[in-house]
């Protein structure tokens, strides 16, 4: 809900054994992201969005004032 | 009531009453070769008479291509839960046990539009410029 560009899908791992055995799930919680990367297991919510955040990179800081010494 | 227990509609009922606004079920199912495709239809169904804020629309996965084009849905059962907008939250299979938890929680925090995450929680999201995709794997136990 906080930022449009996020899906988030709870997904039923017994109901759709094809789609847990592609991640390997073989404990739950896991939470996947972007197909790449997993959660195993329950984070706090600090922790929970510092792993998502390790996934995706940051927006980038502000382009630095071009050099106007000249 | 056929899924909901009589002392689980009393509980459900009163954390319901947090709605503020509406809050709409968009599921897609389909008729045939659907394990607990009728459970989780009538679960919905019964968990929305529960509330004068919640209410279902039933999709068929074969033949409405484009709400499912729409709402992106790949897999059945799939229920998107919103407002006036679409979240991105989306629950595959029969929500029962745990995830029929995160699905109550899921229609509160959209009902009030409000994610209640911590303002450090919500700066870091903001950071994020590219689309991420969570899949968060459950079992009903």
């Amino acid at each position: 809900m906080e930022n449009d560009l996020v899906q988030a899908d709870c997904i039923e791992a017994m109901e759709f054994p094809d789609l847990a055995a592609r991640y390997r799930v073989q404990a739950v919680p896991k939470t996947v992201i972007n197909r790449l990367h997993s959660i195993e297991g329950s984070l706090p919510e600090e922790f929970f969005v510092d792993e998502i955040l390790k996934a995706v990179p940051p927006r980038p800081a502000t382009e630095p004032a071009p050099d106007q010494s000249a | 009531m056929e899924l909901i227990r009589e002392q689980d509609a009393v509980e459900i009922k009163e954390r319901l009453k947090a709605l503020v606004n509406p809050v709409r079920l968009v599921h897609f199912t389909q008729e045939l070769n659907l394990d607990y495709g009728r459970e989780a239809k009538l679960l919905l169904e019964e968990l929305a008479a529960l509330s004068d804020h919640l209410s279902v629309e039933v999709y068929n996965f074969l033949l409405d291509k484009e709400k499912v084009a729409e709402y992106g849905v790949d897999k059945v059962p799939a229920t998107v839960v919103r407002n006036g907008k679409d979240y991105g939250i989306r629950f595959y299979g029969l929500p029962a046990g745990y995830e029929f938890s995160s699905l109550l929680d899921a229609i509160v925090s959209v009902s009030r539009a409000d994610s209640a995450l911590s303002p450090e929680t919500r700066r870091k999201l903001a950071q994020i410029a590219e689309p991420v995709h969570l899949q968060v794997f459950v079992t009903p136990t």
